[in-house]
């Protein structure tokens, strides 16, 4: 029956499928055109024309070096002093990819939590309260109430509330993970990119965190990198698949886990890759 | 021979190396101790000394190199953190930078009698500055400046690149980053990194001898203003530091207890320089822990 299932499928292969959205309940927030990425002479992402749906997780999966993070990092001009992007990142109706953007202001709207956890040398609190001081949010009881709003959102809340003034440095890989994410939200962005941010974790640590990503959607646009399949699988709505620079499928979830359009992306989320 | 003795042979002689390095070091330290440590008393740190008689101190001496120490420092390091910051943080690889760093790699591996000669011709004569705590403190400054800005571009090196990112995410600027994600971080290397440096200028002679002077005129400790001239904080006057009267006396002392003196300085000196690299250690080690432990 999978056999029968998998010839239908072959004989229908597209060579590559992007669907656009239409959903009326989550317009798009972001979307990019014709996305080009240079690491110097050479170019790392070939066509980037995704559209991210707002208040949903979107995944991007594909094999090591297929231009995820590139990508990933390109929206939110991470990339700006290591390589050159070309193209149109459209959030909210502008063009954030051009010169006359406020990169630090479009930062503080699209946040980034990174694979690698990294939270700062200062105490718990003052991870989370410092960016926000940066930018005139003073007062102690607001700014209590935000790392304590942000904490209870990441899940960490009940972990930490009596360690605020400690060392951030002193949390475990899990715990630091979701401060990141804390520190991420507590400036109130549109969309949190995320780069495989359960990859340095433990499996109950990972699963936590899925629990947190799907509560943090009612607030916030996800879009994350994920090598997991079936972490793709059970928080996303939309998954792309990048293969070699490319954007080769772009669907549902379901349609994606369940009935790819493209050869390449049903050989690799059934695991006879390469 | 099979890899395992081969091993152990390498090994082996790994140790002895150590080995005889640590114990040429102690006994360097053990003679210096030795002989310079019965010479200690408060009379002798704290006494001006005496060109002719015996009984003589190193009181203004030890005064002079701490002072011409914290100038230096005030000068050089500023600067050095500014060069550091914006050769790691800021600058691109190109042939400024790579000139710069040329510079920096010249400049420390020049011998500090160079140095002194050229704060000698430069400071001294040129800009007419004379024998003073000025023109030394210039001269200890260019001595100490590439080795500083280095080993605080060290200290930012070891402040992972995520710490960067992770700020910059968050809608900080550059600047925002390195002054307030980045240095904090680096704080407890920097200042070991600065304390070790310190130990060093502390006992530098070669810089000191033409730009500071050999001369220790007697100080008023009563008299604070600095445009007094015998007053301690006056910098333009000639001081001569701990390592340069070492140097002198061995070389023209004529007071009769001249070879005490010198090993009584000695031993201060290592002392002094000893401590500075116990708190470097100490303090780098307990800051390092405060912003780390739970
Ligand atoms: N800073 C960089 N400089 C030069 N080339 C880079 C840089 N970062 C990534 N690349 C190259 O760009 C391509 C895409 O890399 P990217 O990191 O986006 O892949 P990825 O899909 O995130 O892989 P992984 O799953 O291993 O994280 C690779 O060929 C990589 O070598
Ligand atoms: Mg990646």
């Amino acid at each position: 029956m999978f056999v029968n299932n998998d010839v239908k499928n072959a004989m229908a292969m597209e060579e590559r499928h992007v669907i656009k959205l239409s959903d009326p309940d989550h317009p798009v927030i972001l979307s990019t055109e014709d996305l080009h990425v240079y690491y110097g002479k050479k170019e790392a992402l070939f066509e980037g024309d995704l559209e991210f749906a707002s208040n949903q997780i979107s995944a991007l999966i594909g094999p090591s070096g297929s231009g995820k993070s590139t990508y990933l990092r390109s929206l939110n001009r991470m990339n700006d002093r290591i390589a050159t992007v070309t193209g149109k990142i459209m959030y909210r109706g502008v063009d954030i990819n051009q010169p006359s953007i406020d990169v630090y202001e479009m930062r503080r709207r699209v946040g980034m939590v990174f694979q690698r956890p990294n939270p700062f040398a200062k105490s718990i609190y003052d991870n989370i309260a410092f960016a926000l001081r940066l930018r005139g949010v003073t007062g102690k009881h607001k700014l209590d109430e935000i790392v304590e709003t942000s904490l209870k959102q990441a899940a960490l809340w009940d972990q930490v509330k009596d360690d605020l003034n400690k060392s951030a440095l002193a949390l475990s890989g899990g715990q630091a993970q979701r401060l990141c994410i804390a520190r991420a939200i507590a400036i109130k962005p549109d969309i949190l990119l995320l780069d495989e941010p359960a990859s340095a974790l433990d499996p109950v640590s990972t699963g936590q965190l899925e629990d947190t990503l799907l509560s943090l959607k009612e607030h916030y646009t996800i879009i994350i990198v994920t090598h997991n399949m079936q972490q793709a699988a059970r928080i996303s709505e939309y998954t792309a698949f990048f293969n070699q620079g490319r954007v080769l499928e772009y669907d549902t979830t379901s349609h994606i886990f369940t009935n790819p359009s493209v050869q390449v992306t049903s050989d690799y989320v059934s695991g006879n890759f390469g | 021979m099979n890899s395992k003795t081969q091993n152990k042979i390498a090994i082996g002689g790994l140790y002895g190396i150590a080995g005889l390095v640590v114990l040429i070091l102690l006994a360097l330290l053990g003679y210096i101790l030795a002989s310079g440590v019965p010479q200690l008393s408060w009379h002798f740190l704290t006494a001006p000394g005496k060109a002719f008689l015996k009984g003589g101190g190193v009181g203004i001496q030890l005064y002079n190199s701490f002072y011409l120490l914290i100038l230096a420092m005030l000068i050089s390091f500023p600067i050095a953190l500014g060069a550091a910051i914006y050769l790691y943080e800021y600058a691109k690889d190109n042939w400024v930078t790579t000139t710069i760093r040329t510079a920096i790699e010249i400049l420390s591996s020049l011998p500090s009698v160079v140095v002194g000669l050229f704060g000698f011709l430069f400071f001294v004569v040129k800009l007419h500055l004379g024998f003073s705590i000025l023109s030394g403190a210039f001269a200890l400054t260019f001595f100490n400046l590439p080795l500083l800005t280095r080993s605080i571009e060290d200290s930012l090196r070891t402040i992972s690149d995520v710490q960067r990112e992770g700020g910059l995410a968050l809608g900080l600027s550059r600047w925002e980053t390195v002054t307030r994600v980045i240095l904090p971080a680096a704080v407890p290397s920097i200042l070991t990194g600065v304390i070790l440096s310190a130990g060093r200028v502390f006992g530098e002679a070669a810089a000191l001898i033409y730009t500071a002077g050999q001369s220790a005129p007697a100080l008023d400790f009563t008299d604070w203003n600095p445009f007094n001239i015998s007053s301690p904080l006056n910098p333009m006057r000639p001081a001569e530091t701990l390592a340069v009267h070492i140097w002198k006396i061995n070389s023209e002392g004529i007071m009769p207890d001249a070879k005490a003196i010198s090993s009584g300085s000695s031993a201060v000196l290592v002392i002094a320089i000893l401590l500075f690299n116990f708190a470097a250690r100490y303090l780098g080690k307990r800051l390092y822990k405060r912003l780390t432990s739970a």
